[in-house]
């Protein structure tokens, strides 16, 4: 610590003075690295979830307490190992996700990935639809914000957005839900298709579980629309509360751009306003919007939980609360385990994007 | 803060303090944002505290002079917002949820104000593999979604339900433990930052001691962008407590009213067109978040220069080279919370800027 008086002054936040001294470099370098770093944060989740978990008590005791007597849970207790010592079983279950492997439920007695697989395309389906409106409605609505800064526009636009961001998802459900389906009668009410279409694709030879893709197999327009209509509040519910926060998110980004000098240098040149918004201002932009999208992750997949509750969307969300509700600790566990791989993954995509699109982000 | 203005000539003592003062320095819309914010957060404040003054009967209430309620009644007569499908009264159950949402949020966000500042000092000034871990473990759980972990800390603490104070202190908790990684990084980042200052090396060559350092030059520099964070947290905190009570790990009804629960009982409600039980609590929500968050982005906004001023955003962005932290407010900002995280991300991200890391 003596040598810290010696040390050259610390270049101010910027991160160009530096570049030059860093070590390696190169895009193959910074990709490996990053993959690499997948491994502790699903490691630290998933060692979390377990630990946290067992402090209630061992699983079958705690679906199962108040049905079967003492003598009945101690047999199933030792038949599914759960009375070998505590570490034993944290390395057990560690290897057994790394396999792939999330033990069996207890309440409904199906292996966990099984029940991943299924409803996890289906909440993959939500999530996909709810980024879409998130897209359509977010991106162009910040730009309209940023060029008209504090005028009207923006003074609406950023209202609109916070309370996209306070409005609960689950409340604009409700809300939705109450105008569309109940007093205008236009959409379903809840759930992801009519029974009708339900039992239509579920003869289908190659059904693939993402309801938009078997619907379009059946080659039946009214299954088709069926499974679109169901989808519409939901993913509004839950696009809404993501597009709030793009738009925030590409305002302040573009507003940033705006007053740079290389666009000021382009409008000089005649570029027109539109093309300088979306392309100059824009482009540039993209990477701190990029970063945070890929945090916007974790808040869809929280967000489609409570999305999932409210419209009886049959995906990892509402079944997470079934389990809850049936204290199978081991499904939860399950479920906590496969999303923080997912969340992990979606980062670790998103800076790659953000190294491709932009050679400063590699260190 | 500084010393050199003791003689010359000071604003009015109420003009410099905290809140006013940014009334004071905000024009046109951002004022406007920011007042109506204050005013809607004052009304949530003061419903809070004089609840069982406003409240026309109990949270718990099922029966008044003239028998029970009844379930589900419209509203009007006696019961101004009607009642719940449980037969609560609606306004009520309403007003007495706002004592509810601010008991949980002030705890929460000062449990993780203290757990997350002090780890962010500790890792960021001592720096080496403690630093390395938490920043590892913080960021493992930062990326996690907020409401999963809570509802495992929900199950750890309490089991999934239980009565007034459990349930309020097993929200809170949940809670906290999704925000400290964010006052973490915050914290830890200026911290990396200030540590390099002059001042910092003034003190050491001076022989103050590491504690010294921390609290009295890094803490106090390291802490201004904390309201800022405070405001946006706090109404988070709402949004994960009602979140929580809506897929069932509410506070049970007779030991206290809580918005999410409420909402979660009138989910069935919609589907009969019966739509008083789930609008009031949802609106006080989204009421009181609108408000908090009005006030963060606000005064969010007016600590950037980038964003308070009015002309030529990129001309005033230099400003940040003379302030006494480099970069310090900047890099908290744009963008209200997302900024803060987002740009916290840097040091992280990019160790080789850090003067103490690029050895």
């Amino acid at each position: 610590m003596t040598t810290v008086a010696m040390k050259p002054p610390a270049p101010a936040a910027g991160r160009s003075p530096k570049k030059k001294a860093s070590p390696g470099g190169g895009i193959g370098r910074y990709l490996l690295i990053r993959f690499l770093l997948i491994f502790p944060t699903i490691f630290i989740l998933v060692s979390m979830v377990f630990w946290l978990m067992r402090t209630t008590g061992d699983p079958i005791t705690a679906a199962l307490g108040g049905k079967l007597g003492p003598d009945q849970l101690a047999v199933l207790i030792h038949e599914a190992g759960y009375d070998r010592p505590i570490f034993v079983q944290y390395f057990e279950y560690l290897g057994q996700v790394f396999t792939g492997n999330f033990g069996t439920t207890i309440s409904t007695n199906r292996p966990v990935s099984e029940v991943l697989l299924t409803y996890g395309l289906a909440t993959a389906e939500l999530v996909f639809y709810a980024l879409i409106v998130a897209f359509i409605v977010g991106i162009p609505l910040g730009m309209v914000a940023a060029y008209w800064r504090d005028k009207a526009p923006d003074a609406f636009l950023r209202v609109f957005a916070i309370l996209c961001y306070a409005t609960p998802v689950f409340f604009a459900g409700l809300l939705l839900k109450l105008v569309f389906a109940v007093w205008l009668k236009v959409l379903p009410v809840a759930g992801r298709a009519t029974v009708g279409s339900e039992l239509e694709m579920q003869f289908l030879p190659d059904k693939t579980g993402i309801y938009f893709i078997d619907a379009l197999k059946t080659g039946n327009p009214a299954v088709f629309g069926d499974v679109l209509l169901h989808a519409v509040l939901p993913a509004l519910a839950l696009g809404l509360l993501t597009a709030g926060v793009f738009l925030r998110l590409v305002r302040t980004n573009v507003i940033g751009t705006l007053g740079t000098e290389y666009v000021t240098a382009a409008r000089s040149r005649g570029v027109n306003e539109f093309r300088l918004v979306s392309k100059h201002a824009y482009r540039p932009a993209l990477i701190p919007i990029i970063t945070v999208i890929g945090l916007q992750v974790a808040l869809l997949l929280g967000g489609a939980v409570l999305t999932e509750t409210t419209f009886e969307w049959k995906g990892l969300g509402f079944m997470l609360i079934e389990f809850i509700k049936a204290r199978d600790f081991v499904a939860v566990q399950g479920i906590v385990a496969l999303l923080a791989v997912i969340v992990a993954l979606s980062n670790f995509i998103v800076d790659i994007i953000a190294a491709l699109i932009d050679p400063r982000v590699r260190y | 803060m500084t010393v050199e203005t003791t003689h010359a000539y000071k604003a009015p003592l109420w003009t410099r303090l905290p809140v006013v003062h940014q009334v004071r320095q905000s024009i046109g819309l951002q004022r406007g944002m920011l007042v109506v914010g204050l005013v809607i957060t004052g009304i949530f404040i003061l419903t809070a505290i004089f609840a069982p003054l406003l409240a026309p009967y109990g949270y718990s209430q099922l029966r008044g002079d003239s028998g029970t309620f009844g379930a589900q009644q419209a509203p009007g007569g006696e019961h101004l917002l009607g009642t719940t499908v449980g037969g609560y009264d609606v306004l009520s159950r309403v007003i007495w949820g706002s004592q509810t949402a601010i008991t949980v949020m002030v705890i929460a966000v000062v449990l993780s104000i203290f757990a997350g500042v002090a780890l962010g000092l500790v890792s960021g000034y001592f720096g080496g593999w403690l630093d390395r871990v938490l920043v590892v473990i913080c960021d493992a759980v930062y990326a996690f979604p907020a409401l999963l972990l809570a509802i495992v800390m929900g199950i750890v603490i309490s089991g999934g339900r239980s009565g007034l104070w459990g349930g309020i202190f097993a929200a809170a908790i949940s809670i906290t433990v999704v925000f400290i990684p964010q006052y973490f990084r915050v914290i830890r980042a200026e911290t990396v930052r200030i540590k390099a200052e002059a001042y910092v090396e003034s003190a050491r060559v001076l022989g103050a001691s590491n504690g010294r350092i921390m609290f009295r030059h890094v803490l106090r520099n390291a802490t201004r962008t904390l309201p800022l964070i405070f405001t946006l947290n706090a109404s988070e905190a709402l949004l994960t407590l009602a979140g929580l009570g809506f897929i069932g790990f509410g506070i049970e009804p007779s030991s206290a009213a809580e918005w999410g629960y409420d909402l979660n009982k009138s989910l069935s409600d919609v589907t009969s067109g019966i739509w008083w039980t789930s609008l009031f609590p949802g609106l006080a929500i989204v009421l009181v978040v609108l408000g908090i968050t009005l006030v963060g982005e606000s005064l969010n906004d007016l600590a950037d220069p980038r964003l308070r001023s009015r002309r030529a955003p990129g001309k005033t962005a230099g400003v940040a080279a003379t302030s006494v932290v480099p970069g310090g407010t900047l890099t908290a900002g744009p963008g209200g919370i997302d900024g803060l995280e987002a740009s916290s991300l840097a040091p992280d991200q990019h160790p080789n800027d850090d003067p103490f890391e690029a050895k």
